[in-house]
């Protein structure tokens, strides 16, 4: 297990290199130029700019800036943010709790109800109510998050008062409810559909109907026998699943005003400032990859007889 | 059954043969089930899918849309007069006319710029869709044919791209484009995309690689190419189809998204994510010029997502 674990985590390594490089690359080999963009529409001194960049190292090769930049990474410093000096780790560590708790919240929300709905539609295969199932997550599938966002923003809060716009207090569970549920549902859509689709098939396995026939309470069948061997899939899912619901809270960070990273990264966005996007950025790959590490650790809890030496 | 149809065979002399198909005919007693192909099969199927048959009228309706906007309205979706302004509130009654869905802030016919925003939204979601199905299964099909070392540097590469989050990579890559044109969006989602399709395709031909057929025709001399192309594809294509067609409303709604986020089309172009955006700041007082475009983005990928279902669980022989 231990051997597994390490062997693994050196895997990451090459994947994390490469991911942030890419972003890197794109960040500041594509057109666009942070200095200018500090400028802004005013006449500006191209000495100057020039200037700036030097002190910035922004005037290396990409590749050098790259290894500048990932060298004060593995330190701990992300480097400072060209508008306003302040530590890009001061900024996420202002945001990042903010964002945290909105996406455990949706992923919570993502693993309960989505595999409750699916449990429901599975069970029942074709009936009423396993259609009726299906098409509400396809309903929830086809809403881009920022039309359900809008949609309950409009309804809940301006025409029925239910819940404040904008949320003003992250730390306030009642506040967060509204963008953590637009945020969980389209992930919760798929979670329930997959949960369904596994549930229904391994309903007509061997091992349901001998557990059945041995006389079992249904209870022990569906929750030990049928949940644990259909919810492999459904891990997997949901493991990938937490890092689009990190970046999904770009949106819906932004129709809520919730001051977490979508919102820094989207605004470091505009105004070009690569440092802070690709460091936000290396910390999504790293929940990326950390989640998939986890996934595969708990597949030998969901199944013996997969087994790490 | 089938033995005595062989053995009727193999007994027949040469030049019999018309003899022995009427004998083997008849032997096959009443009614032949008609052996059908993968794809006859699955057309037989989605004939009779209340699903497929809506999903596909609406697509054929946004297809026309897209292509002959001119046909569902006579308002231009650019000329904008300030008199009819968003508080003149829609006409719901009044179908198909330029005030039926009302006017946005600059006076502009939601209804018009409706119409001609699926042209963007459909172009996208098509062009990123052929795209990465092409990308993906060259990428999956160099990857699962050749194996070995070619394998596992295209699977790391894979590995890599699927690190990176989509919408924050797509949100990079546009934001650095000044002029964003329908090319743009669909290269940069490309990019980010083809992974899913390289998994898919390359499972396959893993899959299909070891059949009979194609070590036949290795033994025969084919060349790579046309084993590739002659034997392995068009028997991994179906997975990559399923994949492709459910991927292609997702497109679509990353092209609104990102139109949204203001990184997608440029500010002139109509598309139904930057009206969504424009009419952001009047949802308190008019929500209809937000929610119109909004309503048409859910119904453009709920009949693409629909379709996309339908023609997995005619080609899926596990789902049945």
């Amino acid at each position: 297990m231990g051997r597994y674990v390490a062997r693994r985590l050196l895997q990451m390594i090459p994947v994390f290199i490469g991911s942030t490089l890419i972003i890197f690359c794109m960040m500041y080999a594509l057109p666009g130029d942070p200095v200018r963009a500090m400028m802004g529409d005013q006449a500006y001194d191209p000495a100057v700019v020039a200037n700036i960049k030097k002190d910035l190292g922004l005037d290396q090769p990409l590749l050098q800036q790259y290894a500048n930049y990932m060298a004060g990474l593995v330190q701990g410093d992300f480097g400072t943010q060209i508008a306003s000096q302040r530590p890009i780790s001061d900024v996420i560590g202002d945001a990042f709790p903010v964002t945290l708790r909105l996406t455990i919240f949706a992923f919570t929300f993502v693993t309960l109800v989505g595999i409750g709905l699916g449990l429901i539609a599975g069970l029942r295969p074709d009936t009423l109510r396993d259609r009726g199932l299906l098409t509400l997550t396809l309903f929830l599938v086809s809403m881009p998050s920022f039309v359900l966002g809008f949609l309950l923003q409009y309804l809940l809060a301006f025409k029925w008062n239910v819940t404040t716009p904008t949320v003003t207090d992250s730390t306030d569970f009642s506040q967060l409810a509204l963008p953590a549920t637009v945020l969980a549902s389209l992930s919760l859509a798929y979670v329930a559909r997959l949960t369904r689709t596994s549930i229904a098939e391994n309903l007509r396995s061997d091992y349901m109907r001998t557990a059945v026939a041995k006389g079992l309470p249904r209870r022990r069948v569906i929750g030990v026998h049928l949940l644990r061997n259909s919810l492999i899939p459904v891990v997997t899912f949901l493991g990938i699943e937490i890092g689009s619901l990190m970046t999904g809270a770009i949106v819906t960070e932004g129709i809520f005003n919730v001051r977490g990273i979508g919102i820094e990264i989207y605004e470091a966005l505009t105004r070009r400032e690569g440092a802070t996007v690709v460091g936000i950025a290396s910390l999504m790959v790293l929940i990326y990859l950390a989640a998939s590490l986890i996934v595969d650790l708990l597949y030998a809890v969901l199944d013996p007889r997969i087994r790490y030496a | 059954m089938p033995d005595k149809t062989i053995e009727k065979t193999v007994d027949a002399l040469p030049g019999d043969s018309g003899r022995t198909a009427v004998a083997a005919m008849t032997d096959a007693g009443p009614a032949p089930e008609k052996a059908r192909s993968l794809w006859s099969d699955a057309w037989h199927d989605l004939r009779r899918n209340p699903l497929f048959l809506i999903s596909a009228v609406l697509i054929v309706f946004l297809l026309v849309m897209a292509a002959w906007p001119g046909l569902f309205t006579s308002a231009s979706p650019r000329h904008a007069d300030l008199a009819k302004h968003y508080l003149g509130a829609p006409n719901w009654t009044n179908f198909f006319a330029a005030d039926w869905f009302g006017y946005d802030v600059q006076g502009r016919s939601i209804y018009a710029r409706v119409v001609y925003g699926a042209r963007a939204s459909i172009t996208v979601g098509v062009g990123v869709t052929v795209a990465v199905t092409v990308l993906g299964t060259v990428i999956g099909m160099i990857a699962g044919y050749f194996g070995g070392w070619t394998d596992t540097l295209l699977s790391r590469v894979t590995d890599i791209f699927l690190g990176i989050p989509f919408l924050l990579g797509a949100l990079v890559i546009l934001n650095s484009f000044d002029d964003r044109t329908v090319w743009v969006v669909i290269m940069a989602l490309a990019f980010l995309g083809w992974t899913q399709i390289a998994r898919v395709a390359r499972g396959a031909v893993i899959t299909v690689k070891q059949s009979d057929y194609v070590v036949a025709a290795k033994a025969l001399g084919a060349s790579t190419t046309r084993i590739m192309f002659r034997h392995i594809l068009p028997n991994a294509v179906a997975p990559i189809i399923v994949v492709a067609t459910i991927a292609l409303g997702g497109y679509i709604a990353a092209e609104a998204t990102l139109s949204f986020l203001g990184v997608g089309l440029g500010d002139s172009a109509v598309s139904w994510g930057g009206d969504v955006a424009r009419g952001r700041e009047q949802l308190r007082i008019a929500p209809h010029t937000l929610l119109v475009p909004s309503v048409m983005v859910s119904i453009t990928v709920l009949s693409f997502l629909m379709f996309g279902d339908a023609v997995r669980n005619a080609l899926d022989p596990k789902l049945r």
